[in-house]
C-alpha cells in the first residue's frame, strides 16, 4: 500500500493498523524520515517537499511491488509527505511484515535506497536567515540503491 | 504536448508547466532538447548538461531517445531527493 499526502501520519497506528487481526506476522520493520535541523554543516529551519502527482503514486507502486517481488512480505507500506514540514516532522515512513526478520529488515532497507533515487519527490531547505534552497542529491543514496541491482 | 518542470528547473524558468505544439523539429525527445535549448539562456543552461535533467514521459522515466505525440506528458526535472 502507498499513500502520498500533506498529513502528518501516527506511526504507532499505522503499525497497529497494518497488523491487526493477525496472527501469521512475525517481523514488523518500520523506518521514519524526520525532518533535521542540519543539512552539509548548515543549520536548517524547515523544509518543502515538491512532488509530480500521478507519477510518485506509480514509481512508489513500482517500487513496492519490486519489494514483494524479492522478498517474502505479509504486508507492506510506504508513506511519503509533500508540502511544508516544521523540524522534527516525519516525512516518510516505510512498513514492512514478514513471518522472519530477515525479509522485513532487507526489504525496508531496499524500499528506502530505491524510493531515495526514483521517487519524484525535491526536497527544498529554509536557512535561518529565511533562504530557501533546492537540497542536491548525494552519490552516497546512488550508491546504496544501486547495490541492490546484483541481487535478484 | 504538455511540458512540466519541477524542482529548480521551475524556478530557473520561472514556470511550471506549458504547452508546446507538436512539431517535426520536437518529433522526439533528442530534437525536443535540441529545441528547448534554443529558446534563451536559461533554457540553454539547464539542457547543455543533461547529467542532471530527469526526463519522464507519460510518467515514466525515459533515457533513450523516443518519439513523441502531441498527446504526450514530458516533465523536466533534477535528480530526486526525496525520503
Amino acid at each position: 500500500m502507498i499513500r502520498v499526502e500533506r498529513e502528518i501520519f501516527d506511526i504507532g497506528a499505522e503499525i497497529e493498523a497494518l497488523t491487526a487481526g493477525r496472527t501469521d506476522i512475525g517481523a514488523v520493520v518500520s523506518f521514519t524520515g524526520l525532518v533535521r535541523d542540519f543539512n552539509d554543516g548548515s543549520p536548517v529551519t524547515g523544509l518543502t517537499l515538491e512532488h509530480y502527482p500521478g507519477m510518485t503514486e506509480r514509481e512508489l507502486e513500482k517500487i513496492e511491488n519490486e519489494a514483494r517481488n524479492r522478498w517474502n512480505l505479509q504486508v507492506s507500506l510506504i508513506i511519503h509527505r509533500y508540502g511544508d514540514m516544521a523540524l522534527g516532522e516525519p516525512i516518510v515512513l516505510v512498513v514492512t511484515a514478514s513471518p522472519h526478520r530477515q525479509d522485513a529488515f532487507d526489504a525496508a532497507l531496499f524500499l528506502m535506497d530505491w524510493l531515495k533515487t526514483k521517487a519524484p519527490f525535491w526536497k527544498q531547505e529554509t536557512s535561518t536567515e529565511g533562504e530557501t534552497t533546492w537540497v542536491k542529491e548525494r552519490q552516497s543514496d546512488f550508491n546504496a540503491a544501486h547495490r541492490w541491482k546484483s541481487n535478484t | 504536448m504538455k511540458i512540466l518542470y519541477f524542482a529548480w528547473l521551475k524556478t530557473k524558468l520561472q514556470m511550471s508547466a506549458e504547452t508546446v505544439d507538436w512539431s517535426e523539429e520536437r518529433a522526439d525527445i533528442d530534437s525536443l532538447v535540441r529545441w528547448m535549448k534554443a529558446r534563451g539562456p536559461a533554457f540553454a543552461e539547464i539542457f547543455s548538461d543533461l547529467e542532471v535533467v530527469r526526463i519522464a514521459v507519460n510518467q515514466e522515466y525515459v533515457t533513450e531517445n523516443i518519439p513523441l505525440d502531441d498527446g504526450d506528458e514530458i516533465a523536466f526535472f533534477p535528480p530526486v531527493t526525496g525520503g
